[in-house]
C-alpha cells in the first residue's frame, strides 16, 4: 500500500523495532446512570482499569479474558469506538485519544478490526464485493473505480473467496465465508495493524482452524501485526508471540506467550490454563488441576484489593487492602500479584 | 446458503444513480410481468392518477351544482352511481374528487416522510437536538390527530394547501418517533460498529448503512399515513375545516353520504369503494417494492420463480 | 457397566422445513452403559441435539418427526410409551440440561418453588419434605448460602450457578441418566471447569450414566469414557474416548482433532484444518457427506453410503477407506 499518503515526520518516528502499539494507564470508566429525565450517575463500571501493553511490529499480543475482563472494550477503544477512554494509547508513535475527528478516521486505514459476529457485522443490503470496496472508496485510495475492482478481486483470492462471489448478498454465505469477507474488508485499506475480537469463536471447529490459518498466512504475506481478542486460550497459544491475561478490568500476567503458558506465575493464569482441557486424554487424565471457586465477581462492584482476592487460593491479609502493581521480572513478563515476587 | 441461484453478471462498483434507478425500473416491469397482483395495483394507481389530472374534464355534468328534481336517485343508466342529496351525479364527484384526495395523501405522505426521515436520522446523533426534538414531538402526539389540525386551520384559514400542513404535522411526528426508534437500534449493530472502524463518515453511515435497513418500516408507515390521511382529510371537510362542501374529495362525498346512508347507501358507496381500492393498491405495492429491496427475499422470490 | 443402559437402534429424525425434508438424525445407533460417560460430539448441524431430544421425546411435531428406529432405556421402548409416561420418565427417570439456563427457569418462581415442585409430582413428597429435599440439593452443588439462594429468583444468580440449580433439578429424582446439551458452552471456562467436574461428580455419586453432547474435544478427552463423532446427521467413528483420540479411524475425525489447536503445543504448530463447507442438510453430496472434504476419498465414496462397522472390539467406524486411514498413523 505504498500509495497511502504517509508524512515524512510520521515515517521517521516510526522505528520497526519500537511498539506499534502501545497503551498507558488506559481507563475506559462506564458511568451507569438511572432515572428517566434527569439522570444521575450511581455507580461507574470500571471495565478498563489502568491498562499497560505494547505489540511490537509484526508480532501478534493475545489478550486472554473471561467475560467481564474488559478485553473487548481495550479492543474498541484502540478504535475509539466508545469514547470513553482516559489515559494514553500511542499507534506509531501518535496519541489516538487526542486525534481531532479527521485525522482519527485517516488513523483507521493504518487499523483495521475484525468482528465476532459474522452474521451481524455485514450489512445485510450490500453485496460482498461493495462491503470490501467501502473502505477504498471512503478513503479515496485510488483514483480510478476500475482499480478498486481490481483490488476487490485480489482481496478476495487473498482471503480465499470465488471471485464470483462478490455479487452476493452476506446472508447467501456461511459463517466462515462472511468472516473471510469481514477480514477481507479490514484488510482493503491497507493496514498494519489488525485487531481481531473473538475473530473465530462463534464459528465451528473444522471452519475455526481454516480461518486460523488464513490469519497465519496473512501475518506471513502482508507483514501484519495483530491484536488478538479471544477467551479461548488454546487458540490465543497457536496465534501469539506474547500474551496479556485480563480480570476483572485489570492485566493480571503479560509476557512471551511461551513463558506464560509454560510456566504461568500469577495464580488466576495458573487456573485459567488448567482449567482448558487439553484434546488428548492421556495427556489431559494425567493434568494437575487448580479448578477456582466462586463466580466472576461483577465489575459493578468489584472486591477492594486485589480484584481476584475472592477466588484466589492462596490470598492473604494484604490482597484484600492492597491493589498489587505489576512488576516486571528478569524475562520481562509483567505480574500483578502481591505474592510473586521478582 | 452458497447455491448459486442462477449465474449472475459479474460484479461492478456500486454503479452511478442513473443505472441503478433504470435498473429498477426494469426490475420492477418483470416484476410486474411475473406477479400479477403487482400489475394489477399499479394498474389501478395509474387510473387513478389519470383521473386526478384529467377528472374535470371527464365529467359529463355540472357537478357542483344542485338539481333537486333529481335527488337521491339510485344508480342508473344515465346516473351510474347514482346522485346525492341534492342531485348532483355520484360517478362525477367520485371522478373529479379524485384529484383533491390524491393530491392531499400523496403530499401528506410524502412531505412527512422525507421529514420525518430526515430529521430521524439527523437527531439519532446528536444527543442535545434529540432531547428537544422528542419531547416537542410527544407534545405533538399527545393531541389527536383530527383536533390539532382543526386547531391550526382555524389559525391558518380553511384551504387544501392548510389541510396539508396540517396533517403533514402530526404525520411527521408519528414518523419522527418511529424512525428514531429504528434508528437508534440499528446504530448499536456491530455493521455500523465495523463502518465506523474503518472510517466511514457518518452521513455515508447513515444513508448506505441505516437507511436502506429501515425501509420496510418506512415503507410500511407511508401506505398507512397515505389512507388516514386521505380520510382526515374527509373528516376536516365535514366538520367545516377543510373545502367547501360543493367541492368534491372522496372524503366530502362519503361524508355527505352518511346522513343518508339508510335511504341511498350509494351516494357514500363508491367514493368509499374508490378509497378502499386506491389504499389496497398503495398497500400492496408498497409490500412488492418492501421485499424488492430485501435481498433475502428477492433470493426467495427467485427461487420460488424458478420451481 | 455391562448392560446397556440406554439403547439407540436406527433412529431417523427428520424435519420439514421450507427446503424440503431434513434428516437431522439418519440412521444413528449406539449404546450408553449404565455408569459411563458418554460423548456425543460434532458441528453445528451434526444431529447430536437431536439426538438428544429425541431420547427425551422432545422433538417438536410438526415440524418434526421420528421417523424410525428404536430409543430402548432400561428396558423399555420410548417410542412406544404414551406421552403421560414419558413425561414421567422425562422428570423422574432421564434428567436434561440445556445450554441455556435462564430459558429453562422459570423467572416469576423462586429458586425453592422449582426445585420442590417435581419433588412434589415424582416423587410424591409432602411440602416440608420437598422443600428439604430442596435445600440438601442446593447444597450438593456446591452453591453456599442455600437458604437465601432459595428464596432467590433465577435473575439473581450468575450463570454458573443457575446450571447448578439446573443440575439440582435434573438430579432431584435421582435419575438413572443425565443428558447434557453443550451445557457448558456460555459459560467462561473456569466456570465450566466447575460444571463439568460437578456433573460427573453427582453422577458417579448416584451411579447415573451421563450422556454429554458437545462441540468441545477437550471436554470430550478430560471426561468421557466412550464416544461417538457425529456428522451430517451420522454417527461416524465410535471408539473408547482413549483410542479416538490415540488411533481416530474415521477421516473426520482425523480432521477434527488436526484442527483444534492445543494448549501445550509449541508455539505456531501447524494447524491442518478440514478444506471446504459443512453441507447444508438439505443438499447433501451423493455418497458419503463427507466424501467433498475428505482426502481419502474414492469413487465408491461418491456414489455409496458407508455404515457403521466394527473395525476393532470397541471401536465402530463408517468408512470405506479405515484401513487406509488407520495406516496412516
Amino acid at each position: 500500500m505504498s500509495t497511502t499518503a504517509v508524512s515524512p515526520e510520521q515515517q521517521s518516528i516510526k522505528p520497526e523495532t519500537g511498539p506499534i502499539l502501545e497503551t498507558r494507564q488506559l481507563k475506559i470508566h462506564f458511568p451507569v446512570k438511572r432515572g428517566l429525565i434527569i439522570q444521575r450517575t450511581v455507580g461507574v463500571v470500571k471495565a478498563v482499569d489502568g491498562v499497560d501493553i505494547q505489540i511490537k511490529h509484526g508480532e501478534t499480543l493475545g489478550l486472554v479474558g473471561e467475560s467481564g475482563s474488559g478485553k473487548t472494550t481495550l479492543g474498541r477503544a484502540i478504535l475509539r469506538l466508545n469514547d470513553v477512554a482516559d489515559g494514553s494509547v500511542r499507534f506509531e508513535g501518535q496519541e489516538v485519544l487526542e486525534l481531532p475527528g479527521r485525522e482519527m478516521r485517516r488513523l483507521r486505514q493504518k487499523i483495521g478490526m475484525v468482528f465476532q459476529d459474522p452474521y451481524g457485522s455485514l450489512n445485510p443490503r450490500m453485496t460482498a464485493g461493495n462491503i470490501v470496496a467501502e473502505p477504498m472508496l471512503v478513503h479515496k485510495i485510488f483514483k480510478d473505480r476500475s482499480e478498486i475492482t481490481d483490488r476487490v478481486m485480489e482481496l478476495f483470492d487473498t482471503v480465499g473467496l470465488n471471485r464470483s462471489m462478490a455479487t452476493r448478498y452476506p446472508h447467501e454465505f456461511s459463517g466462515g465465508q462472511r468472516q473471510r469477507i469481514g477480514i477481507a474488508r479490514a484488510l482493503a485499506p491497507g493496514p498494519s495493524l489488525l485487531i481481531c475480537d473473538e475473530p473465530v469463536s462463534a464459528l465451528d471447529v473444522s471452519i475455526q482452524a481454516q480461518i486460523i490459518s488464513l490469519f497465519d498466512r496473512l501475518k506471513e504475506e502482508q507483514k501484519l501485526t495483530y491484536l488478538f481478542i479471544a477467551h479461548d486460550l488454546s487458540i490465543v497459544r497457536h496465534v501469539s508471540d506474547s500474551v496479556a491475561v485480563m480480570y476483572l478490568g485489570k492485566v493480571m500476567e503479560q509476557g512471551n506467550a511461551d513463558d506464560v503458558y509454560r510456566n504461568p506465575q500469577h495464580p488466576y493464569t495458573k487456573a485459567l490454563l488448567s482449567a482448558v482441557p487439553i484434546p488428548d486424554p492421556k495427556v489431559e487424565r494425567k493434568r494437575d488441576r487448580v479448578v477456582l471457586k466462586g463466580d466472576i465477581p461483577s465489575p459493578l462492584n468489584p472486591p477492594k484489593g486485589c480484584v481476584f482476592n475472592t477466588r484466589c487460593p492462596v490470598a492473604e491479609d494484604r490482597c484484600f487492602v492492597e491493589v498489587p502493581l505489576p512488576q516486571t521480572f528478569s524475562d520481562g513478563r509483567q505480574i500483578a500479584c502481591h505474592k510473586v515476587n521478582p | 446458503m452458497s447455491v448459486a441461484s442462477e449465474p449472475r453478471t459479474e460484479w461492478e462498483l456500486a454503479p452511478p444513480w442513473s443505472t441503478r434507478l433504470k435498473g429498477m425500473f426494469g426490475s420492477t416491469v418483470k416484476a410486474a410481468k411475473r406477479d400479477v397482483v403487482l400489475a394489477v395495483s399499479i394498474t389501478i394507481l395509474l387510473i387513478g392518477l389519470f383521473l386526478a389530472f384529467f377528472g374535470p374534464t371527464l365529467a359529463r355534468t355540472d357537478y357542483e351544482r344542485t338539481d333537486p328534481i333529481n335527488r337521491m336517485q339510485a344508480p342508473n343508466t344515465n346516473h351510474w352511481f347514482g346522485t346525492d342529496n341534492w342531485g348532483r351525479d355520484v360517478f362525477d364527484r367520485t371522478i373529479v374528487g379524485t384529484r383533491l384526495s390524491f393530491l392531499v395523501g400523496f403530499s401528506v405522505t410524502l412531505i412527512s416522510t422525507v421529514i420525518g426521515v430526515g430529521v430521524a436520522l439527523v437527531i439519532s446523533y446528536f444527543k442535545i437536538l434529540d432531547a428537544i426534538m422528542m419531547r416537542f414531538v410527544d407534545g405533538l402526539l399527545a393531541f389527536p390527530t383530527i383536533l390539532l389540525a382543526l386547531a391550526l386551520i382555524s389559525l391558518i384559514g380553511p384551504s387544501v394547501g392548510n389541510v396539508i400542513i396540517a396533517l403533514s404535522l402530526t404525520a411527521t411526528a408519528g414518523k419522527i418517533r418511529l424512525v428514531r426508534g429504528a434508528v437508534l437500534s440499528l446504530r448499536e449493530s456491530t455493521y455500523v460498529d465495523a463502518a465506523r472502524a474503518v472510517g466511514v463518515p457518518v452521513p455515508r453511515i447513515l444513508f448506505l448503512h441505516v437507511l436502506p435497513n429501515i425501509v420496510s418500516i418506512i415503507i410500511v408507515q407511508a401506505t398507512f399515513t397515505l389512507a388516514s390521511a386521505i380520510l382526515a382529510e374527509a373528516s376536516l371537510s365535514f366538520l367545516g375545516a377543510g373545502v367547501p362542501e360543493y367541492v368534491p374529495s372522496w372524503g366530502n362525498i362519503i361524508a355527505t353520504g352518511q346522513g343518508y346512508i339508510q335511504v341511498g347507501f350509494h351516494i357514500s358507496f363508491f367514493p368509499g369503494l374508490f378509497l378502499t381500492i386506491t389504499v389496497l393498491a398503495v398497500v400492496l405495492i408498497g409490500d412488492s417494492v418492501r421485499d424488492h429491496l430485501d435481498p433475502k427475499l428477492r433470493g426467495r422470490l427467485k427461487t420460488t420463480a424458478q420451481q | 457397566m455391562t448392560e446397556a443402559l440406554l439403547k439407540v437402534k436406527n433412529l431417523h429424525t427428520e424435519f420439514r422445513t421450507e427446503g424440503g425434508i431434513v434428516k437431522a438424525v439418519d440412521d444413528v445407533s449406539f449404546e450408553v452403559n449404565a455408569g459411563e460417560i458418554f460423548a456425543l460430539v460434532g458441528e453445528s448441524g451434526c444431529g447430536k441435539s437431536v439426538t438428544a431430544l429425541s431420547i427425551m421425546g422432545l422433538i417438536p411435531n410438526p415440524p418434526g418427526e421420528i421417523t424410525s428406529g428404536s430409543i430402548e432405556f432400561d428396558g423399555v421402548d420410548l417410542l412406544s410409551l404414551p406421552s403421560r409416561e414419558m413425561r414421567a420418565i422425562r422428570g423422574s427417570r432421564i434428567g436434561m440440561i440445556f445450554q441455556e439456563p435462564m430459558s429453562s427457569l422459570n423467572p416469576v418462581l423462586t429458586i425453592e418453588s422449582q426445585l420442590a415442585e417435581p419433588l412434589k409430582i415424582h416423587e410424591n413428597l409432602s411440602g416440608n419434605v420437598a422443600n428439604d429435599r430442596a435445600k440438601e440439593l442446593i447444597d450438593m452443588v456446591g452453591i453456599p448460602d442455600s437458604a437465601t439462594r432459595m428464596k432467590q429468583y433465577p435473575h439473581e444468580l450468575s450463570g454458573g450457578q443457575r446450571q447448578r440449580i439446573m443440575i439440582a433439578m435434573a438430579m432431584a429424582c435421582s435419575p438413572q441418566l443425565l443428558i447434557a446439551d453443550e451445557a457448558t458452552t456460555a459459560l467462561d471456562v473456569t466456570i465450566q471447569a466447575q460444571i463439568l467436574d460437578l456433573m460427573q461428580d453427582v453422577t458417579s455419586q448416584t451411579g447415573a450414566s451421563l450422556l454429554i453432547i458437545t462441540h468441545n474435544l477437550g471436554i470430550v478427552a478430560r471426561y468421557a469414557d466412550r464416544v461417538g463423532v457425529m456428522y451430517a446427521g451420522k454417527l461416524r467413528e465410535v471408539s473408547d474416548a482413549s483410542d479416538l483420540y490415540a488411533e481416530p479411524h474415521h477421516p473426520y475425525t482425523v480432521g477434527l482433532l488436526q484442527s483444534v489447536p492445543r494448549l501445550d503445543a509449541d508455539k505456531g504448530s501447524p494447524l491442518s484444518p478440514i478444506a471446504g463447507e459443512i453441507p447444508d442438510l438439505t443438499d447433501l453430496p451423493e455418497g458419503c457427506a463427507f466424501n467433498p472434504r475428505c482426502e481419502w476419498a474414492v469413487d465408491k465414496c461418491r456414489i455409496e453410503q458407508p455404515t457403521l462397522e466394527e473395525t476393532k472390539p470397541g471401536k465402530q467406524v463408517a468408512c470405506f477407506e479405515h484401513e487406509t486411514v488407520a495406516l496412516r498413523v
